[in-house]
Parts: C-alpha cells; sequence; structure tokens
C-alpha cells in the first residue's frame, strides 16, 4: 500500500458537509481491504479547518510523500478513492480540486492556519511533532521580562479588534504592583460571518493554550481563562481535551517543564451575547455579573477580573505568540508593514467566488485578496465595496481597491480592522440597506448601559427604515451623520463607538445612493421593497394564472385567457408573482 | 499622606486633589458644576447617562466624569460647544423615549430630568420613533413603577444591590428594550422584595414612586419636617412631608449623618400610625380584667405609690428603668437622671443594642 496519510477536514464546516462520516467510511473501506487496525488508526486523521470551506469535505490523500487534494467527498465516494488510489496508486482525477483551490492558498501565508489544516486537533503529539510547546521552553528558558521585550519587539498587535501592541499591553499590566494577575483569552467572537477564532480553536487548540501560558508567564500570572461562546460547542471540547493533556504533559498546573513556574487554565463558557466580547463586560460576565462594560480608564491592565490586573487577548493574538518565541521577533517583524506586522486572518464572505478563511500579510492591497484569493465577484458582475471590521466597520468603495489592508490605512478611510471580516458587495447590493442591515444588529446587540448606544442607535436605525422604505425627507443624510458623530464621541464602550461607522462610511462614499431614496424614490440597486412596482407586461404574460394562485395577498386579478392585472394598492411586494412567473412577465 | 495629592487643571485653573478621586469629585470639591444623572453619592460611579461627559486633553472622545480617576497634569475642560451639543443631546434622547407627561406626574416639581430638559431648552420632538408603551405596575403594595418613565439610569438596580443588597431588581431585555426588571418580570412582591423603598429614593424621575402617597400632593405643596425615626436606636434622619396638617409622605434627608439618605421599611413607610384612629391618646390603667381611661395625673401618681411600696419593702436596688430606642436622646437622659437621683438606683439601660 505504500506510505499513506489521509487527512479528513473536521472544522465546523467539513463537519456540517458530512466529514465525520467521510472519516468513519475511510476507515471501514481500508479494514474491509485487509488493513490491519493499527495501521488503519496511524494513517486515517482528522484536521481542523483549512479555509476553504465552500469546497468541504475536504479530503488529502499523501502518498509516498505526494499530496493530493479531493474536494466535494461524500461517504459515497470513498471506496473508489480507496481502492484506485489509496491501494491502486491512481488518483481519481474527476474528483481532485481544480485550479482555484491553488489560486486560493497560493498568495495566503500561513502561519496560524497552516497547522490548522494538517495536524489532528485532539492529539498533543501532533502538535508536539510540528514543534509545539517549544515556544514555552523556550520563554521559560528567559525571564519574564526578556519574553515582554521579545514580544515587544515583534510589534505584535491585538487581533481582537483594537489592534494595541501586546508586548506593552504585558509590560503594563506587569507594572501593577498588585501582585495575583491574571490573563483571559478572549475567544467570545461574536461578528457575525467571523470564524477565524473558532478555526483556530477548533483546528490547533494548543496553540491557544500555549500562547496563554507565555503570556500569563510574561506577566507573573498564575491563572488563565478562555472566555468562549457556548454556541462553539467543538471548540469547547477541543480545548477540554487538550487542557487534559497538556496538563498530562506538564505543560500546565504546577512545576511545568521543571521550571518552577505553575499555571493553569479554565474555561468559561458565554452566552453568546455580542457585548460580552468587550473585554470589561467579559469581565464582568466572568465575575457572575450581567456583560455590561464599564468606562475605561481604569483599564483591565491595572483594574479587571475581580479588580486584579489582567490581560485580555484575542485567540489569535495568543495563538502567534508561540511562533514568536520559537521562531524570533526579527522573523515576525519581517512580515507585515510597517506598522501593522505579521499575518491576519480574514473571513472573506459576500459576493465572492471562494469564500472561506484566509490568512495573508498585512499590507496585502485589497485588490489581490478579492481578486487573486477571493477569485472576483464572479462573471458579469462589478465589485461595489468590501465592508471590513464587521458589523461597526466600514465600507472600502471599488475605487479603493489598491489600498494596503492593515490598522492604519483601513483607520484612515473611516473603517477598521475589527476581528477581520471582510464582506464582499458587488452592484446590487444597496448601501442604505446594508447600513441598516449592520445598525439593525448593533442596535440589538447594544446592552443598554449608557444612553447615546441604546436609544441613539435606536433613532439612527429608525431614520434608515425610513429611507429605505420610501419615506425619507430632506436633511436626513444630515441628522445621520449629526447624530452618529454624537453617539461616536459620547458612547461608553466600543461599539457604540463605532456602530454608526457603517452608516457614516457609507454616506461618505453613496452619498448619492441615500439621495436617490431620498429625492428620487428610488432604490439604485433595486433592492428597497419600498421602490418597487410590479406589473405585469403585457406583451409577455401568456395568461397562464400562476402569480395569481401564487399571491398570498390576492392583489392579482386573473381568470382564464385574461392577462393577470395587480392591484398597487393591495400588493405587499413580497415578490412571490415575481419569483413563480416562468415567462419573466411580472416586471 | 502629603505624596498623596495630585495637581490637574480644571478649566485651566490648577487644583489639588486626591489620588483616587474621580473628575467628578476633584470638580465639585472646587465648586465646579457637572451636570449628572446616574450618579448619587450612595453607590459606586457607574458612568451610564453620559451627562458628566468632560473633554480631557490628548482624549479624542469625550470622558465621563463620574468613573475616569483623575491622573497627575490632567487637563480637564467642562464646558464647552461639543459638550454643550453632547449633553443637549443626550437629554433630547432621553424625552424621545418618554411620556413627557409632567402635568399630571407625581415627580413633576423634583424630576430630574425635567429639570435637565428645561436648563437644556429640549424637548425630543425631533426624532419621533418608537417610545415605550409598557404597563404601569402596580403589584408591590408601596412601590409603583411605571417603566415608560424610566430612563435607565441604573440608579434603582445599583442601589438594591449595592445598599440594601438584595438584589430584587436587575437589568432585563437588551438594547433599546433594556428597563430594570425583577427576574423574569415577576411582580415585585414579599418574595423578592424588601419594600425598603431604597429605589424610589434614588430614582431621578416619575419611574418609580410611594404608592401611598401617589395624588396626595405636589413637591411645592408639601411642608417638609425634618425629624428622627421613631422606629429604632439608629436614629435614621427623614423629611415628614405634611400636607394640610397630614403626613402624606416620608421622604430622605440625603444629609443625614447617620443614614445618608437610606431608610428601611419602617422609617419610610411604617408612618400610618400617626393619623391612625385607634392610636391610644390618654392613659389606660388596668382595672379587674380590662383598661381604663384615666387621666396623666391618675397614672403618674398610681405609678409613684406603687414603686414607693417596692422601694420601702425592698430597698432602691429593687428597682430600674428600661428605655426603649425608640425614644430621644433627651428623654433617654432624663429617665436614666430620673433613676439615679429620684430611686437613688443604678439599674438603668436601654433597648438599643443593635
Ligand atoms: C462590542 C465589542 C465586541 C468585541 N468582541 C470581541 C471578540 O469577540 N473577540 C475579541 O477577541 N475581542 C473582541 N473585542 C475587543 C476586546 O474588547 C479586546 O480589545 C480584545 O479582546 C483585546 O485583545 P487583543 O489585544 O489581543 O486584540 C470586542 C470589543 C467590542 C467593543
Ligand atoms: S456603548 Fe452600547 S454596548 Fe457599550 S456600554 Fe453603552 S449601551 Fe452598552
Ligand atoms: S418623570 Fe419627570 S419628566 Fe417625566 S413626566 Fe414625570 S415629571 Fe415629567
Ligand atoms: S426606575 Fe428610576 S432609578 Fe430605576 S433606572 Fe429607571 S429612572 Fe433610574
Amino acid at each position: 500500500m505504500g506510505d499513506i496519510t489521509i487527512r479528513v477536514c473536521m472544522g465546523t464546516g467539513g463537519l456540517a458537509a458530512g466529514s465525520s462520516e467521510v472519516l468513519r467510511e475511510f476507515s471501514s473501506r481500508l479494514s474491509s481491504r485487509g488493513v490491519r487496525a493499527g495501521v488503519v488508526k496511524k494513517c486515517v486523521n482528522k484536521t481542523g479547518c483549512r479555509g476553504f470551506c465552500a469546497k468541504d469535505v475536504l479530503v488529502d490523500v499523501i502518498r509516498n510523500g505526494i499530496r493530493t487534494t479531493y474536494q466535494f467527498i461524500t461517504p459515497e465516494k470513498v471506496s473508489r478513492i480507496v481502492d484506485d488510489h489509496v491501494i491502486g496508486g491512481a488518483p481519481v482525477d474527476e474528483w481532485l480540486v481544480g485550479p482555484e483551490y491553488h489560486a486560493f492558498h497560493e498568495k495566503q501565508t500561513k502561519i496560524l492556519l497552516k497547522q490548522c489544516g494538517e495536524i489532528d486537533p485532539e492529539d498533543i503529539d501532533a502538535y508536539i511533532g510540528v514543534g509545539g510547546y517549544e515556544g514555552l521552553k523556550k520563554a521559560l528558558s528567559l525571564s519574564p521580562f526578556e519574553v515582554r521585550e521579545e514580544v515587544k519587539a515583534s510589534g505584535l498587535r491585538g487581533r481582537g479588534g483594537a489592534g494595541f501592541h501586546t508586548g506593552l499591553k504585558w509590560e503594563l499590566c506587569s507594572m501593577s504592583p498588585d501582585k495575583v494577575r491574571y490573563i483571559i483569552c478572549n475567544a467570545d467572537e461574536g461578528d457575525p460571518g467571523a470564524f477565524m477564532d473558532r478555526a483556530v480553536l477548533e483546528g490547533n487548540p494548543h496553540s491557544v493554550l500555549e500562547g496563554m501560558i507565555i503570556g500569563g508567564y510574561a506577566i507573573r500570572a498564575h491563572e488563565g481563562f478562555i472566555y468562549v461562546r457556548a454556541e462553539y460547542p467543538l471548540a469547547i471540547q477541543r480545548l477540554e481535551i487538550a487542557i487534559e493533556q497538556a496538563e498530562r504533559g506538564a505543560f500546565l498546573g504546577k512545576d511545568i517543564v521543571r521550571s518552577g513556574y505553575d499555571f493553569a487554565i479554565s474555561i468559561k463558557k458565554g452566552a453568546g451575547a455580542f457585548v460580552c466580547g468587550e473585554e470589561t463586560a467579559l469581565i464582568a460576565s466572568i465575575e457572575g455579573k450581567r456583560g455590561m462594560p464599564r468606562s475605561k480608564p481604569p483599564f483591565p491592565v491595572n483594574r479587571g477580573l475581580w479588580n486584579r490586573p489582567t490581560v485580555v487577548n484575542n485567540v489569535e493574538t495568543l495563538a502567534t505568540v508561540p511562533q514568536i518565541m520559537t521562531r524570533g521577533a526579527a522573523w515576525f517583524s519581517s512580515i507585515g508593514t510597517d506598522k501593522s506586522k505579521g499575518t491576519k486572518i480574514f473571513a472573506l464572505t459576500g459576493k465572492i467566488k471562494n469564500t472561506g478563511l484566509i490568512e495573508v500579510p498585512l499590507g496585502m492591497p485589497l485588490r489581490e485578496i478579492v481578486y487573486d484569493i477571493g477569485g472576483g465577484c464572479g462573471r458579469n458582475r462589478k465589485l461595489k465595496a468590501v465592508q471590513t471590521g464587521g458589523p461597526s466597520g466600514g465600507c472600502i468603495p471599488a475605487s479603493h481597491i489598491d489600498m494596503p489592508v492593515d490598522y492604519e490605512s483601513l483607520g484612515d478611510i473611516g473603517s477598521m480592522m475589527g476581528s477581520g471580516g471582510m464582506v464582499v458587495m458587488e452592484d446590487t447590493t444597496c448601501m442604505v440597506d446594508m447600513a441598516k442591515f449592520f445598525l439593525s444588529f448593533t442596535r440589538n446587540e447594544s446592552c443598554g448601559k449608557c444612553l447615546p448606544c441604546r436609544v441613539g442607535n435606536m433613532r439612527l436605525y429608525e431614520v434608515l427604515e425610513r429611507i429605505t422604505g420610501g419615506k425619507g425627507r430632506a436633511g436626513d443624510i444630515d441628522f445621520l451623520v449629526d447624530l452618529a458623530e454624537d453617539i461616536k464621541i459620547s458612547s461608553l464602550c466600543g461599539l457604540g463607538q463605532t456602530a454608526p461607522n457603517p452608516v457614516l462610511s457609507t454616506i461618505r462614499f453613496f452619498r448619492d445612493e441615500y439621495e436617490a431614496h431620498i429625492h428620487e424614490g428610488i432604490c439604485p440597486a433595486r433592492v428597497c421593497k419600498a421602490f418597487r412596482r410590479y406589473v405585469v407586461s403585457d406583451t409577455l404574460c401568456t395568461m397562464c394564472g400562476k402569480c395569481f394562485r401564487e399571491c398570498p395577498s390576492r392583489a392579482i386579478a386573473w381568470e382564464k385567457k385574461q392577462k393577470a392585472f395587480i392591484d398597487v394598492k393591495k400588493c405587499t411586494k413580497c415578490g412571490m408573482c415575481y419569483d413563480a412567473c416562468q415567462f419573466r412577465a411580472i416586471l | 499622606m502629603a505624596q498623596r495629592k495630585i495637581k490637574i487643571k480644571i478649566n485651566g485653573v490648577e487644583t489639588v486633589c486626591e489620588k483616587g478621586d474621580s473628575i467628578l469629585t476633584a470638580a465639585q470639591r472646587v465648586g465646579v458644576p457637572i451636570p449628572t444623572l446616574c450618579h448619587d453619592d450612595r453607590l459606586e460611579p457607574y458612568g451610564g447617562c453620559r451627562l458628566c461627559s468632560v473633554e480631557v486633553k490628548h482624549i479624542h472622545r469625550l470622558l465621563p466624569a463620574c468613573t475616569t480617576p483623575v491622573k497627575p497634569g490632567m487637563e480637564v475642560i467642562t464646558e464647552s460647544a461639543t459638550i454643550t451639543r453632547i449633553r443637549k443631546r443626550l437629554v433630547s434622547l432621553m424625552l424621545s423615549n418618554h411620556p413627557n407627561d409632567c402635568m399630571h406626574c407625581e415627580k413633576a416639581g423634583e424630576c430630574r430630568l425635567q429639570d435637565l430638559a428645561y436648563e437644556f431648552g429640549v424637548d425630543g420632538s425631533e426624532y419621533g420613533g418608537e417610545r415605550w408603551d409598557l404597563p404601569i405596575r402596580e403589584a408591590n403594595p408601596f412601590i409603583t413603577y411605571e417603566p415608560n418613565k424610566c430612563v435607565t439610569c441604573g440608579r434603582c438596580i445599583r442601589i438594591c444591590s449595592e445598599v440594601v443588597m438584595a438584589g430584587t431588581i436587575d437589568w432585563v431585555g437588551k438594547g433599546f428594550y433594556t428597563l430594570p426588571d425583577t427576574a423574569f418580570r415577576r411582580p415585585r412582591s414579599l418574595s423578592n422584595c424588601e419594600f425598603c423603598g431604597q429605589c424610589v429614593s434614588t430614582c431621578p424621575t416619575g419611574a418609580l414612586t410611594d404608592k401611598k402617597g401617589r395624588g396626595k400632593g405636589r413637591v411645592n405643596e408639601m411642608q417638609r419636617v425634618r425629624t428622627t425615626c421613631g422606629y429604632c436606636g439608629t436614629g435614621c434622619t427623614l423629611y415628614l412631608n405634611v400636607k394640610g396638617g397630614t403626613v402624606v409622605k416620608v421622604t430622605s434627608a440625603f444629609d443625614g449623618p447617620v443614614n445618608q439618605g437610606n431608610l428601611c421599611i419602617k422609617g419610610r413607610y411604617g408612618y400610618d400610625f400617626i393619623h391612625s384612629a385607634e392610636r391610644i391618646r390618654a392613659p389606660l390603667i388596668r382595672k379587674g380584667d380590662g383598661f381604663h381611661e384615666a387621666t396623666w395625673d391618675e397614672a403618674l401618681d398610681l405609678v409613684a405609690k406603687n414603686f414607693r411600696k417596692v422601694i420601702k419593702k425592698h430597698g432602691n436596688k429593687s428597682v430600674g428603668a428600661f428605655s426603649s430606642s425608640r425614644c430621644t436622646n433627651e428623654e433617654n437622659f432624663l429617665l436614666a437622671k430620673f433613676v439615679r437621683t429620684v430611686f437613688r438606683s443604678n439599674n438603668v439601660d436601654n433597648c438599643a443594642r443593635v
């Protein structure tokens, strides 16, 4: 049979596409072909997400060192792969991944995601096999001060949103006179459409633990918490396994790798409020209170969990730390731009061909991300804008497609890095509607503590609703801008301070669309229902009566051998007739 | 402690304050006014209403004066065009979700929101939009809750958990619909509420009012009589709110030296006895199986006669007096003096040991 490794993607995307059945089928098919159980166990591996979820289930067959990747694998396809390829040595060509799979990966620089798609996340030996926990050993051989200096020199900035320098955060915390300190891993990941932290937790949980232990050592903490949303059961399960394995392997607990350093990690499950990702709300939630932010300063590094100095770091930030320790600050800072070092994972979604998780060096031009990696919007489609930074980020119009993606450039254009969401929009997206969509999310997720966010965002939303509902008034745009600016400067936490961003940035770049809604009574993208008029085309109607039967509002008049007619007064603009008509007679 | 002093500048004027002070405390100490709404001296600073927002040099956002600690060299501006604009904005947003029916509101005349609306000259009408339309909650025998008038300052929640430590109410809901309520929005009842009315005492608007006093008079019709609570030895200071010779309500005296505005159920709501028809108004002497009304002279003569009898037969040490903590200090002093000089006994004590 030769030297064989089979890797099945078992991230959440893979699992949803049926990867556990595929994995089981591989084992049973191999056994039925007479391969010994021990060998089967060794050569069939599960891995975490490798980013290209649109093609799941992805399976690698590595035969005598040559890797072949299959896409869209189902249990039925397994027997042929085993027979022809694993045993017979001839890959099944028609199921192989296409050129876009390679294009997708070519321009990426995978540091964090690399191991995610290759090692078994439930096996500490697999992690150790690729150099895992070497960073920790290195760190423990240095003083906490030296560790902090190394991370400072690397230029690593927080991946949770604000981009604060990680080494500096650790230094500020360790300067506090209080000797009891904590480190918290923020795995709340609440941005809709963002799943990079999830991929790392599910695909390589040990890297997060290792980063946390190093961080804990750097600030001389002895206790750490991972705050992870309860909606991530697989991540929680794999973290629990990883913690247990790390404890058995003496990487956690008392006297870690005989260094005399003690550190323990516990998991806290969050109930899924977006605002609990904000560090002070997260701390309140761990303390057993309602997850509501409090004003900063004082910052958590001075007064955090149970009023003790506390470092809160994002999953991605922490998972990067072991690599910095093993490969050195100089290596890390050679990637990226002057002020934004290293790589960042983005969740590429929306109207784009290759959706999935990508990891690229900071500073990569947006064009390369959208066209080279993402494959563009597809044929006959025109890119309109890219929304970055999640629901409280901003949009980058197509005209700025050559801008570099880093903390500063995104901030300058009125957006932000956020957790790394990237939603691609083409010309069928209405920007007013889009702003309304994001605001409806943030207004619902406002914790209600402070007035500008709680009531202000509601009022912003209502004006947007008015505009998209065809009832916009002269002066609405200025009203939105003034209110949005006031909410930004007076809100308590990051949620309120950034929630108006989508409104401000769409007005900045697509003011004409707002004006078209308000003054001309049209939605240029033909999205907003209020501006739609459904009418039956006299020339195209075949008098079949399908629309008449479909209309839930009985707004269509029709009789046999008569053309249909839509009563605008009764029509609720649901669009059922439009979808139903096979002759495209409804305009 | 000299090293704990910090120098900051408020509106360009150098000010000395203590380490750990908030900007608000520092400003108040030197008489610089900063408007607040969610602040109550009895509570931890909160920073929710944002009215106390001030400018701090080198910070691009506004910071709340109540929660922001002072730092050496800090330069604070408490009034500027931006600050006023924001404060107007905030009050107006508050009013945009408010019934604005001061005409028949229990709180009119001493309502913080009403004052703010007047001060900033706004009415919230530029917004339109959704307003809460929630029913009045009358389940509690002492407290009426009109959620529509709530400005979500959180003071009731905080006093209930920080001072009373009952935790009866907390935030319920999210976003625009967040409001103070009991767990699962159950009625405030004996099973979950202390009935101390502390929440009422801190509520800046007419959202929480004393049920027994509702409709019995506006603040300007009321004479406020400062007195000491007669229930226990703590001696809380309170105001009897008197209208036409009748006590219609008890309110907090925030400068009360022992209680600083806090009261318990008895002090705040236990005033029915004052005008009770069943109140004993003359001495009663037990004769046979019942009590019979008597004059003070008759009663005191009887007591004096019996004391004399006991002392004559068993000596001075056989008598004494035990005073009530519901008496005033003056009364207690007089009783002690009486026992020592008239009875010539040292057997005197008081129940105020709580
Ligand atoms: C509304 C809101 C939601 C947030 N959600 C997250 C989150 O899901 N994950 C995260 O790591 N940081 C989140 N943050 C940022 C955190 O407050 C904090 O800055 C971050 O965890 C710090 O880690 P870093 O320095 O490693 O980025 C959020 C912030 C705000 C204001
Ligand atoms: S800005 Fe919004 S989420 Fe943040 S504290 Fe205020 S109300 Fe809560
Ligand atoms: S709560 Fe205050 S502002 Fe509101 S109606 Fe009553 S008096 Fe007027
Ligand atoms: S009921 Fe009164 S005290 Fe409580 S939050 Fe509302 S306005 Fe504030």
